[in-house]
């Protein structure tokens, strides 16, 4: 566990890339395989289960540091952390487990079905024998939290130095459906024929936004444009009859569309399909917030089948037939996906159209209209390119439309976590409804400089008007300008109306609380 | 608060009606007694000015030329029947808590305090009272410092390893009081430790104080560049990202103060290290300094004041919660106010 935490520590204390990929590869030189395989789930969101609930390990902190409860949760509000908030009321004690990060998780998975208290005692036992920073990656770990500074391509790249293998094939292995607690680090990064080969997914192709103009990209003709649907990302996998649906987050999704098994059963060769999994109904695309109410959901009803259909619009063909395809330039790639879509010939798997356009400007005129089918802007792909793994420059961008914009009042500030912790930096915005009021509509936090959240964070501190647990509500003054992705009607909000992806797009100090705009104003931008 | 209280809470501050004195106040009065020599508890404007001795030269040099008159700690003075006498508060040299006493009634103002002994400034006693104002900066049980041998190890190792790897070590941290401690602490067999001009401007106020410094340089432009690269450069927080900074390339950043204590506040500054080193009290310190005071009632200003009065409420003190101008320790948004201290 300590090389774990110094590991920890070492991440932390850098934001530079290759600081943290040498720490990672140094830890991977020296780990045993049981610690690389853990190290690995969990810096890839594979986290051992949790075993306490968070309301447990409050009062079980709480009493451990003989403070009442309530201090407790203020602290917590003050912390926004709750490792963190146990790590630090109680004291520093010094190290003395020698257990490793694979023996503590057995620990704990022996610890999972037992009373509540022999859990409670083994966990709090376990804090004293912890440093500060041991005990706050132990609570990340028995909490099912750990979420850290490493991207996969950071691991992929560090794990890459350690192997020598290379780092698209490494990324590849980590892909998909493998668990920790029944794989060896063997099998994950050299094991190709492993039981989870099946489901196993591609690691996807991110493309970053176009930067400048447009036309700097080179003669149109090298590039071919689609739309840019607002959808699940998701692979389509048939493989000997089985179907997998993979989400972009890397979640298994296929139990929650069936009506996608037609895909499987009529397509006549295993393929592997790169697409946007999109509500679909009367030969129009649905805007995502109909599909948000599938991905919640439990069971798929009968209803919901017929309010949202989904359907996948095809974007690219990874593999056929058994053959990774990724190789080859996209023109070609995209003539058997088209072929394989018509032959499949059902209406639930549709080729998402190439928008055809001569010149830039064509294009440009046809993207200020893309909202009016639904979709968020372009995708532009070079004819040329082949399927690259990850993020990556070069021959993939997207072109998304600017964000619908408003502006509105700020009236409650929450104190947020991690970076934002100990500071108001979370607001609640309002606009002015037909009686002269303030409607709350949206809640956004990103958006701000650090410098113009500490100024806010300031004058929140000096406006509060009353204080609800970690929520203040301020003296509605500040106005904001708010952008968002797209804007429905809602039942669930007092406004009315629902916002995709709010986030503050500047800080309007030129602008009175009068002049902010209104709630007739938003709704008239639902489409 | 009743108008019948010994030290009464104005919008001018502290004040004690009986005498017809302030404590620390923010707006310009006739007669001042100053704690320590911090810009939000010594503030300019006043017509007369009392304070420990060992703050003069260090008003002196904040407050520019006029009459200070000082006090030994101890050293009882009577105003019009109220007793004042001024004890160490551990905060920085010459830093006071101070005694006010009349008819039997006893109150103490401690201004800012730590309980632990920096080595420095002279450590903090515990004074008897009836009433207690105590400060409140790190009052959550989240903070517990962990002993100044130990972050100035912490500190050192970082010099040592910059020096090694050729890279200069800029330690951010309050011109007075802080970069005296590290300084005091600091493995001068390392390389040399340079100083900013504000820190030197303290330097020479604790020397004039009677405190003996270790040697330390100024920076200025003579210096040989190659100096820099095993050298711990002290600099306000002021100086975080300005021109002055570029001569000092390659160079690392470090922060010292209690808020590093989080990851939070950690991670949002630019600094690239955070030492936890504060010359406040942690959560154990404010509660012993309570506890030792016999006090039963505690008067909670700047800081988490709400909560921890509350918590001491709970514990069956009759707590109250006030409202001043003092800032404490700043996490970040005024932090680049320190270099203005004190003027209007």
């Amino acid at each position: 566990m300590k090389n774990f935490v110094q590991l920890f520590v070492q991440i932390d204390r850098t934001t530079k890339t290759n600081e943290k990929v040498d720490a990672l590869a140094a830890y991977f030189n020296e780990a045993s395989d049981e610690d690389k395989l853990w190290t690995i789930a969990i810096f890839s969101g594979r986290n051992p289960k949790r075993i306490v609930k968070t309301t447990q390990l409050k009062q079980w902190a709480a009493e451990s540091a003989g403070i009442p409860y309530w201090l407790f949760e203020e602290c917590y509000h003050i912390v926004g952390d709750l490792s963190e908030t146990i790590s630090s009321i109680l004291p520093d004690y010094s190290s003395a487990s020698s257990l490793t990060l694979a023996q503590w998780i057995k620990q704990m998975q022996w610890h999972e079905q037992v009373a509540e208290e022999i859990k409670k005692k083994w966990i709090v036992d376990a804090w004293k024998q912890f440093t500060k920073e041991e005990r706050f990656v132990f609570n990340k770990i028995t909490s099912g939290a750990f979420r850290m500074g490493v991207s996969t391509k950071l691991m992929v790249k560090a794990l890459s130095k350690h192997t020598k293998l290379h780092e698209n094939k490494i990324a590849h292995r980590l892909m998909g459906n493998w668990n920790p607690y029944t794989i060896t680090y063997q099998e994950l990064l050299f094991n190709e024929d492993g039981a989870d080969e099946l489901s196993k997914p591609y690691p996807f192709y991110l493309a970053y936004a176009v930067e400048g103009e447009v036309h700097e990209l080179g003669d149109i003709s090298n590039w071919q444009a689609e739309y840019k649907w607002d959808g699940i990302r998701c692979q389509f996998i048939q493989r000997k009859q089985q179907t997998f649906i993979w989400s972009r987050g890397e979640d298994l999704i296929t139990e929650k569309f069936p009506e996608l098994m037609a895909i499987g059963n009529q397509l006549k060769y295993d393929a592997v399909i790169d697409g946007e999994l999109i509500g679909y109904k009367e030969n129009a695309v649905l805007n995502f917030n109909h599909l948000q109410t599938r991905i919640g959901r439990k069971n798929v009803t009968a209803k919901v089948l017929q309010e949202v259909p989904a359907v996948i619009f095809a974007y690219d063909l990874l593999e056929l037939d058994g053959v990774d395809m990724r190789q080859k330039p996209l023109v070609e790639r995209r003539a058997l996906l088209a072929k394989l879509v018509e032959e499949t010939n059902v209406p639930q798997l549709k080729l998402s159209p190439v928008v055809e356009a001569d010149t830039w400007e064509q294009l440009i005129q046809i993207r200020s209209l893309a909202r009016e089918v639904n979709s968020e802007g372009l995708m532009l792909k070079q004819q040329q390119s082949i399927y690259e793994v990850g993020r990556k420059k070069g021959s993939w961008y997207k072109w998304k439309l600017d964000p619908m914009s408003i502006d509105a009042v700020m009236i409650y500030a929450m104190r947020g976590s991690g970076r934002r912790a100990n500071m108001y930096t979370d607001y609640t915005f309002a606009v002015w409804n037909d009686n002269g009021e303030l409607v709350p509509f949206a809640k956004a936090y990103s958006g701000l400089t650090d410098k113009e959240m500490a100024a806010v964070d300031a004058w929140i501190k000096q406006h509060t008007i009353d204080k609800f647990g970690p929520v203040r509500s301020v003296t509605p003054e500040l106005v904001f300008e708010i952008g968002f992705e797209g804007i429905n009607y809602s039942t669930r909000h007092k406004s009315g109306v629902a916002l995709r992806f709010p986030r503050i797009l500047r800080w309007r100090q030129d602008k009175k609380k009068e002049e902010a705009d209104t709630l007739a104003t938003l709704k008239t931008l639902i489409k | 608060m009743q108008n019948n209280q010994l030290i009464q809470f104005t919008d001018h501050g502290m004040y004690v009606p009986q005498a017809d004195v302030y404590i620390d106040p923010w707006k310009p009065v006739t007669r001042a007694l100053i704690t320590h020599a911090h810009g939000d508890h010594a503030r300019w404007g006043m017509k007369h000015y009392l304070a420990h001795e060992q703050s003069i030269p260090i008003l002196k040099r904040r407050l520019g030329p006029q009459q200070f008159e000082s006090i030994a700690y101890g050293k009882p003075i009577q105003i019009n029947g109220v007793e004042f006498t001024f004890f160490p508060a551990g905060h920085v040299l010459g830093s006071a808590q101070i005694r006010v006493a009349y008819q039997g009634d006893v109150w103490v103002a401690s201004g800012d305090y730590k309980t632990i002994d920096d080595g420095i400034s002279p450590a903090f006693e515990p004074v008897k009272c009836h009433t207690f104002i105590t400060e409140s900066t790190f009052g959550l049980p989240v903070y517990n410092w962990k002993p100044q041998v130990d972050i100035m190890e912490q500190i050192n190792a970082w010099w040592r390893a910059n020096a090694a790897a050729g890279k200069c070590s800029v330690m951010f941290a309050y011109s007075l009081g802080k970069a005296q401690r590290i300084l005091q602490h600091l493995d001068h067999h390392i390389g040399q430790v340079l100083v900013h001009g504000s820190v030197q401007n303290m330097n020479e106020a604790y020397e004039e104080a009677g405190v003996h410094l270790k040697p330390t340089k100024k920076v200025d432009q003579s210096f040989d560049k190659n100096i820099f690269k095993t050298a711990l450069v002290i600099a306000p927080l002021s100086a975080e990202g300005s021109l002055w900074m570029k001569k000092f390339e390659p160079y690392t950043t470090a922060v010292a103060s209690g808020w590093m204590g989080l990851r939070g506040a950690k991670r949002r500054d630019s600094a690239d290290m955070g030492f936890v080193l504060s010359d406040h009290a942690d959560w154990q310190g404010l509660n012993s300094a309570v506890k030792a005071t016999g006090a039963q009632r505690i008067l909670v200003t700047h800081g988490y004041t709400a909560i921890y009065a509350k918590y001491l409420t709970e514990l069956g003190y009759d707590a109250q919660e006030v409202a001043t101008r003092f800032v404490g320790e700043q996490p970040e948004a005024e932090k680049q106010e320190e270099g203005k201290e004190g003027q209007p």
